[in-house]
């Protein structure tokens, strides 16, 4: 391949969206009510649209047999490089949540920077996606308010899920080797420089939830590298059912 | 309006504007501003199209759709799907606009408006029945990624609103 590092970095970027649109497609006929059923699967939908465009363009980088959808469904647990926090299960409607409010406003700034990529195909993706990104980033902090600023109940389940997913939010600004080497060359996003504003505004909302900011003395990792959590092997087996069921499906 | 970059052969219009959006039959891909470009080079017409959504679904139906309508007119054609510059509900035309109403779903607001009755549950959006301003926010999404729901207290009508999208 002519330029690995490039693919590793697109799959860096895009394996969040494919398994955070996994997840939120999970509730499809399950969502607590028809309207944030209908909400949940939307944002699934605008994920896997992103998704596509990036698989499309790193299966070009790889120039082989690889398509969009070998590289969305046929790779081993090991090679998916997502952060862990996107891989948590639903548990509940308020750790949906919670699980959304964390990505997106990451999701939100890394956007707003890849924009600025020298890489044209990739700053257009995300010129595109941006604008998405801002209607998720509205209904899961509207949903983190009105749980947490809600009813006694509503309010714990919320900090419950605040509390469980916060040890996955710093893996978000980990740099992996393909980041450093794209951040040099003017295509990649400095996630480091990200951290501060991120928790600036997670806790802008959490404060305005009456929220307490949850605190962590030790972070997990290892979804960039591969090593994921217990739930990601669940999580794939129904992801690539299909195509291991039925080979050569297409989208 | 960014409509400068649209690089349409004018003989291609009246083809093109009989392919519609299957999720909206009564819009046109030429009101809803998808298509891009379509020129005739070395008898192939070349057409650029791009997606309102990343992940809208009726974007391979579009292209097929246009190939058929191309074919059926007499030219070979190929589609190619764009990313940049990114479309905007601006690009609806006055026309379009005025179909999306006809149809029941109201059209995009500005984007200020859009984010006070989407967040703020400003008393904004006109219902498509009724006419009335007396309508309120059901779900910031609908039946598809391009929409939200909303009912109006007047006619009690559920309608979708087009979300403005810049």
């Amino acid at each position: 391949m002519k330029n690995e590092t490039l693919y590793k970095y697109i799959l860096g970027i895009a394996d969040n969206s494919l398994i955070l649109g996994q997840r939120l497609g999970e509730l499809t006929g399950h969502g607590p009510s028809l309207e944030t059923d209908i909400a949940c699967t939307n944002m699934s939908l605008d994920l896997f649209g992103q998704v596509r465009s990036y698989f499309q363009y790193a299966a070009k980088i790889a120039g082989d047999d690889r398509t969009e959808d070998t590289i969305a469904m046929l790779r081993k647990e090991r090679d998916y490089v997502n952060v862990l926090l996107v891989e948590q299960p639903n548990r509940n409607f308020a750790y949906t949540m919670a699980r959304q409010f964390l990505f997106d406003v990451y999701h939100l700034l890394f956007l707003q920077e890849l924009q600025k990529s020298k890489d044209l195909t990739l700053a257009a993706i995300a010129n595109k996606s941006i604008k998405e990104v801002r209607y998720h980033l509205r209904f899961s902090s509207d949903w983190v308010k009105r749980l947490g600023d809600g009813t006694t109940e509503s309010h714990q389940k919320m900090q419950d899920a605040m509390d469980g997913l916060w040890t996955y939010t710093d893996e978000l600004f980990h740099q992996t080797e393909a980041d450093k080497a794209m951040v040099h060359e003017g295509i990649g996003v400095d996630v480091t420089a990200l951290k501060e504003t991120y928790y600036k505004k997670v806790n802008e909302i959490l404060s305005e939830a009456t929220l307490e900011i949850p605190e962590s003395k030790y972070f997990q990792k290892g979804g960039k590298q591969g090593i994921h959590t217990e739930y990601m092997g669940y999580l794939l087996a129904e992801l690539q059912y299909m195509q291991r069921a039925y080979p050569n499906m297409e989208w | 309006m960014t409509t400068i970059e649209q690089n349409i052969d004018t003989i291609l219009i009246p083809i093109l504007e009989k392919v519609s959006d299957p999720e909206i039959p009564v819009l046109s891909i030429m009101d809803m501003g998808v298509v891009r470009k379509a020129v005739i080079e070395n008898n192939i017409v070349k057409v650029q199209i791009t997606p309102t959504y990343s992940g809208c679904p009726a974007m391979d139906v579009i292209g097929d759709d246009i190939k058929a309508a191309l074919k059926a007119a007499g030219y070979n054609s190929e589609i190619e799907l764009i990313l940049a510059p990114a479309w905007t509900t601006d690009w609806i035309t006055p026309r379009g606009r005025k179909a999306l109403e006809d149809y029941g779903i109201a059209a995009p607001l500005n984007a200020e408006a859009d984010k006070s009755v989407l967040l703020e549950g400003k008393k904004m959006v006109k219902c498509p029945q009724c006419g009335s301003t007396n309508t309120r926010l059901v779900s910031q999404f609908g039946s598809t990624a391009c929409k939200a729901q909303f009912q109006c207290d007047d006619c009690q009508e559920p309608f979708d609103y087009f979300k403005c999208l810049k």
